[in-house]
């Protein structure tokens, strides 16, 4: 079995950062709004090297999704950055009128999504949000899981035409994916070959599922763990191939098992290859103030929670 | 066109427009439409630098954003009016596969619409993006937007304009339609909104009134006047009083007609205080 190690740890937004700051360099169209949060979208260097090219707008998202809509009339590429929370739930109908039915090319990035913001608790964290940007028509919805993949996906979402969800965390995670592996937006990466189960995973959940694939080697169990980092369009082919092979599979995610990557791929199966799926997920709840690692754990989105879902699918073969 | 009577005669001509559009679906919205009939046929034949054709982003001229989407019917017969698409596709208003969609929309590829509009209070935010991308492109054009009154209940406004003044954002003209109508009734009743002039002024616009906003020479003056306040270092707003209905005896002084359609009586009666002037379409 193949397997992965790291050297190094690092939060995904630094990767959004250090992309967004590239992109500065590189694409003289990328422009720069935030919501009173540079520092915790790591901002600072974009806006130091391309000060009229950043647009600070004060704590107003609605104001900020609707002049990023505006900027793209002009030919500008717009980065909005502030918290998943508000990204996404406080401006849906802003979003959903002058950003997705209006066709823009607004990249919305939405650091400290989900539990592992931690100690604010669950006013900031949001397990709602891909459920709520991937019902919109014409959202691209992208989750990675790592600080080289979110750079290079905030990298690849210049070059795509068309309204984008960027989602990324505040924890440090391992850094496993190569620095110069190229994003493609909607293609799944397949991390481990296995023949007894699939594991599809997004996010921070990508590592925990190949820490749970080891677990589930000591006993003899072949898993085939794939990163699914863009939920929205869907890579069914790699999802149908696998599972063809594995016959169950478990999805994993940082995020409500309803509306989220779970019940994406349920959908996928249940009209082409009906197969005995486990979500790990949070199951319709808020979260709470806490460390990163003691929420994952509490809400059962750890690698010992994977594995488990895991050996009770292959029962349900 | 400069002469006043064209003008005159268009607008006439485009109040038909809307009368005809909202009856053969029975839906849609005159109220609104028939009191800001001057102030956009004017804008857009008058006031506004405009290149031929329509690209989206608009380099190297003025724009104009519709914030108040529902006066739909208006917006559509002075943008086919002003050349953007056949004026024969006003008859498919609010049919199914139409472009003219019940609130305006790019979705469907209508030239002349840059954003779609509907759920209010978003279009200002939108301006300003679309002020500060010209900005950025050295574009010296003008940006500008038209808001209902009742709109400016919507928070998000309220951020955006205290945006615009902190960032300087001077190449921008917001007109707000002071009719004084909402859905429920008179805005001093639905929800009083106090001296709005003074509101502007304190979150740092420059404010010019038009006291008779159905009247194209004062429409024209009062935006001349507004033009020349931009490239100051202040946004400007534009307070624009009109008569909601204006033009149709029975469907001014109330807020009746905000979103209903006359019948066919009705219609007879109202196109016969508008004869046409340039072709029915």
């Amino acid at each position: 079995m193949k397997t992965y190690t790291y050297t190094e740890k690092k939060d995904t937004r630094s990767g959004f950062g250090d992309g967004l700051a590239e992109l500065g360099r590189t694409n003289p169209d990328v422009v720069a709004l935030c919501a009173d949060l540079t520092p915790s979208l790591k901002m600072g260097e974009f806006i130091k090297e391309n000060p009229d090219r950043f647009f600070q707008i004060g704590i107003a998202e609605a104001n900020m999704m609707g002049i990023a809509a505006g900027l793209t009339i002009g030919g500008k590429i717009p980065f909005t950055g502030t918290f998943a929370n508000f990204s996404t739930g406080r401006v849906y109908d802003q979003i959903r009128q002058s950003i997705a039915y209006s066709g823009k090319n607004v990249k919305i990035c939405a650091s400290h999504a989900g539990l592992t913001l931690g100690e604010d608790g669950a006013t900031h964290q949001i397990l709602e949000d891909i459920g709520l940007m991937k019902m919109l028509p014409g959202m691209t919805v992208i989750n990675p899981c790592d600080y080289n993949q979110t750079k290079a996906a905030t990298i690849a979402i210049a070059e795509h035409e068309g309204p984008v969800y960027l989602r990324f965390g505040r924890p440090s995670v391992p850094i496993f994916t190569p620095a110069d592996q190229k994003f493609e937006i909607g293609k799944a990466i397949q991390l481990t070959e296995g023949t007894d189960v699939t594991i599809v995973a997004t996010g921070h959940l990508v590592w925990e599922a190949l820490e749970a694939s080891k677990i589930l080697n000591e006993k003899g169990i072949s898993a085939e763990v794939i990163n699914i980092h863009t939920i929205k369009p869907l890579d069914e082919e790699a999802i149908l191939n696998s599972v063809s092979k594995t016959k169950c599979i478990v999805t994993a995610e940082e995020h409500n098992y309803l509306g989220g990557l779970g019940e994406s791929v349920a959908r996928v199966l249940a009209s082409k290859l009906p197969t005995p799926q486990e979500f790990v997920a949070t199951k319709d709840t808020f979260g709470e103030s806490g460390t990163p690692a003691q929420l994952m754990v509490k809400y059962g989105l750890d690698s010992k929670s994977v594995a488990e879902a895991a050996e009770a699918v292959i029962k349900r073969k | 066109m400069s002469n006043t009577q064209q003008l005159n005669d268009l607008a006439v001509q485009v109040r038909r427009d809307i009368l005809r559009m909202v009856h053969k679906v029975n839906s849609g919205h005159p109220g609104g439409s028939l009191g800001c009939t001057e102030f956009l046929v004017a804008l857009y034949n008058e006031i506004m630098d405009r290149k031929e054709g329509f690209d989206m982003d608009g380099i190297g001229e003025d724009l104009f954003f519709l914030s108040n989407g529902h006066i739909s019917p208006v917006f559509y017969s002075v943008l086919a009016r002003a050349g953007y698409f056949p004026v024969e596709e006003l008859s498919t208003f609010r049919l199914i596969d139409s472009r003219l969609q019940g609130h305006p929309t790019t979705h469907e590829g209508l030239p002349g619409v840059r954003i779609a509009s509907g759920s209010l209070g978003q279009g200002m935010s939108v301006a300003l993006g679309a002020a500060q991308a010209k900005k950025l492109n050295n574009d010296s054009h003008l940006v500008y937007s038209l808001h209902g009154d009742g709109e400016l209940q919507e928070g998000q406004n309220w951020e955006a304009i205290m945006y615009a003044s902190a960032k300087n954002v001077d190449n921008i003209i917001c007109t707000v339609d002071l009719n004084g109508q909402q859905i429920d009734g008179p805005t001093t009743k639905v929800l009083f909104m106090g001296d709005l002039k003074g509101k502007f002024e304190a979150f740092g616009w420059d404010v010019v009134e038009i006291i008779d906003g159905n009247n194209i020479e004062a429409i024209l003056k009062g935006m001349e006047l507004a033009k020349s306040k931009t490239g100051q270092g202040k946004p400007v707003c534009v307070l624009l009083r009109t008569e909601m209905g204006h033009g149709v005896d029975f469907m001014m002084h109330t807020h009746e007609w905000h979103g209903k359609a006359p019948n066919d009586e009705q219609l007879e009666n109202a196109l016969s205080q508008n004869p046409e002037t340039l072709g029915d379409y």
